[in-house]
């Protein structure tokens, strides 16, 4: 694992930071999914008109972003004070802090704390850092099963799938497919069981019912966390969120240090950038905030873990800091063309889409995850559409650029895409060598099918490894001009 | 070192020490590392503009688009419009909370007391009434935050019904007046709507493990003549 300033990544063979193959290995087989994709674009479709409606009553929508980016980057210019302010608010108001420098002391806190209770299960709030650290897994390893209480989550959970959408982590899996797992692995299903959503959502209430009231023990992420305060806080829309940070008498959260705000009226912005970028909606249904321990009100005991994993490893990077601004709202995937078409698995790792091509190799090492900030066309969409005015695009680039100086440090042989930037630089210098390469690219017309040229020779093989090349015009350019213009110029 | 002191030691080789990276012993107050200065610009709506009978309007509206019921009552109509839901819903046994006068209720349903009854007893009553603390028209939400008229929070969570009274002095147009005149102090809970999943192919289905049905009494004074 690299480490940046000598801060170490998030290790290796815990967690879901890391897929088993590269970007495009993985990609090429979601594409060929149709399924898959069927299921994809309707949802992103759909997600992007909801989102765009509820942004645009916003008229300070503009404003708010500038807040929001603001606030964060702050925020991570004074994480140590922010952090310690936050154990010493929720500790007076009677929570316990713990440190976790990565997932399997965050995973050993938590399953230790579970232990104490003498719970034999758990009910869980659809968090992706607890899945980030391979929670679930560790907890079984105990004797302790974790019920996913999240529609989707539970969708994935017995479907023995990974999630594919931070938002909505069974987006890949349409009525029919939820179907057949329910009456595969739920308990007492009616086997009548119809594919409508409103027929396998009152199937999940009954299943989960139970163990929601009987539950002792709840764990939790959190979406923001205020230091001024102590104020931890969970934005939900089921009630699933509600039932597991009320009812157990042992509360315990799990939350990535970045996602401390300083004050208070923090929330101004972020109550109203999350709900409108993330599910479209005005407000997501449910949003608890609780600070430490309510006497004769919810979960008399509570912990608070507070987990590195990589992420002070991301902050060691000036530019590459910006992605742990990231707020979790998923509207970054939604508008990207590559996510909409490979979902979210071919990324590896519980962070997908262009948030995830920026934030995952910065968590686990740039080596570990060399694809990632590949899997992008640069277009800018995610951009224009983060509620805290990350630039994911320029960010790539940056990840891009250190994982050809690792590998040059380490004199391993970078990707095809930098060899191929480097080839087309050296052409481009010199207005000889690109006329020729010009000239050679019309060859492609004769290789090409339909307007594209699915493999060029080497070392342009290279480039079309991973996409199409446009079939070249008939004309260059500059013979265009020489013909139109004679030798004026 | 402890996992604190580590992570607060990265944090700070991470800032390059150019910035306040965190106090390590336990003890030290978070004031002992002032952090930078560093202007937020705060250019959005922190006041609405809205008159009361607009704001109202608006908040009525926001609700009903996300399915709820409003009805509209001055506060001498309160306990009827209260009767009025309870009745029509069929509900025969209503949790309510100690701070919640309901002894007019002129039906025969049974008010059951919260004396710390469990989840499980929760479930067995057909619904709950409460007061709520804040509401944001923009946004149709409304804030419930334990005091007495409220209750605790498993109240207005296990049983599938819930009456929220919302009265005209509680309804402010925007989010950041709502979180101005709420204490971060007491368990908050933000209802928009009953609860709600788009998991399956992002289809809205209402009432997943929340109150499946939730009823707005909204009060305002009688119009002036």
């Amino acid at each position: 694992m690299s480490t940046f300033l000598g801060i170490p990544t998030a290790p290796r063979g815990v967690g879901h930071l890391r897929g088993d193959e590269p970007f495009p290995v993985a990609a090429r087989k979601a594409l060929a999914n149709t399924q898959l994709r069927r299921n994809l674009g309707k949802a992103t479709t759909t997600i992007r008109a909801k989102r765009a409606a509820v942004v645009a009553e916003l008229p300070d929508w503009e404003e708010l972003r500038e807040a929001g980016r603001a606030i964060k980057a702050h925020t991570m210019r004074n994480l140590g004070h922010y952090l310690t302010e936050l154990e010493s608010q929720v500790t007076a108001r009677g929570g316990t802090v713990h440190w976790a420098r990565d997932a399997i002391e965050a995973n050993r806190i938590v399953t230790d704390l579970v232990k104490a209770t003498g719970a034999a299960e758990v009910v869980k709030v659809k968090s992706i850092v607890t899945d980030e650290i391979g929670l679930n897994d560790a907890l079984a390893q105990a004797g302790i099963h974790a019920y996913e209480t999240d529609l989707a989550e539970l969708i994935v959970q017995l479907g023995r799938d990974r999630p594919s959408h931070i938002l909505v982590p069974a987006i890949h899996r349409n009525r029919a497919e939820i179907r057949d797992i329910f009456l595969r692995e739920m308990d007492g299903v009616d086997p009548g069981l119809t594919d409508t959503p409103a027929a396998l959502t009152e199937a999940a209430r009954l299943h989960l019912r139970r163990a929601f009231l009987s539950a002792r023990v709840g764990i939790s992420g959190a979406n923001f966390a205020v230091a001024e305060t102590g104020t931890l806080c969970v934005l939900e829309s089921e009630g699933n969120g509600r039932m597991c940070l009320t009812l157990p008498d042992t509360l315990i959260t799990v939350m990535g240090i970045e996602k401390v705000v300083p004050a208070w009226r923090d929330l101004d912005v972020f109550m109203q950038l999350l709900p409108r970028s993330s599910t479209g909606e005005r407000m997501n249904p449910y949003t608890s905030m609780w600070t430490g321990v309510t006497p004769g009100d919810g979960p008399q005991e509570f912990h608070l873990v507070l987990l590195d994993n990589g992420r002070t490893a991301a902050l060691a990077d000036q530019t590459g800091r910006q992605a742990l601004h990231c707020i979790r709202c998923s509207a970054c995937l939604n508008v990207c063309p590559v996510y909409e078409r490979t979902g979210g698995h071919a990324y590896g790792s519980v962070y997908p889409g262009p948030i995830g091509a920026v934030l995952s190799p910065q968590l686990t090492g740039v080596e570990d995850n060399a694809s990632l900030p590949y899997a992008s066309s640069l277009c800018g969409a995610c951009y224009d559409a983060c509620p805290v005015k990350i630039d994911i695009p320029s960010l790539l680039v940056h990840l891009r650029a250190r994982h050809v100086e690792e590998a040059a440090r380490a004199h391993r042989v970078a990707s095809p895409e930098s060899v191929t930037m480097a080839a087309a630089s050296w052409v481009m210098a010199s207005p000889s060598r690109w006329a020729a390469a010009q000239r050679a690219s019309r060859l492609g017309r004769v290789v090409g099918r339909g307007g594209r040229i699915r493999r060029l020779p080497w070392p342009l093989s290279a480039w079309t490894a991973a996409r199409d090349a446009p079939e070249p015009p008939a004309q260059t350019f500059r013979q265009w001009w020489r013909a139109e213009r004679g030798d004026r110029s | 070192m402890t996992a604190r002191e580590e992570v607060l030691a990265r944090i700070r080789t991470a800032l390059g020490g150019t910035a306040s990276g965190g106090t390590a012993p336990a003890s030290a107050a978070p004031s002992g590392t002032a952090p930078v200065a560093d202007a937020v610009p705060r250019g959005y709506r922190t006041q609405g503009e809205l008159d009361v009978t607009v704001l109202l309007d608006l908040l009525a509206e926001r609700l009903r688009d996300y399915g709820c019921t409003v009805r509209p009552a001055t506060p001498g109509e309160v306990m009827t419009a209260v009767a009025e839901a309870v009745g029509q819903r069929g509900a025969r046994r209503v949790v309510v909370p100690p701070g919640l006068d309901l002894a007019d209720l002129p039906t025969g349903t049974e008010i059951v007391a919260d004396d710390g009854l469990s989840p499980a007893a929760l479930d067995t009553v057909d619904g709950v009434v409460t007061g709520a603390a804040v509401a944001i028209a923009e946004t149709g939400t409304i804030v419930l935050d334990g005091s007495p008229d409220q209750g605790r929070r498993a109240l207005s969570l296990v049983p599938d019904y819930h009456v929220c009274i919302v009265r005209a002095e509680q309804v402010v147009a925007l989010v950041p007046e709502a979180l101005a005149r709420l204490d971060p102090g007491r368990p908050l809970t933000w209802i928009s709507g009953p609860s709600a999943t788009s998991d399956i192919e992002l289809d809205r289905v209402q009432g997943v493990h929340g109150p499946r049905t939730l009823e707005v009494i909204l009060v305002a004074p009688e119009p002036r003549q």
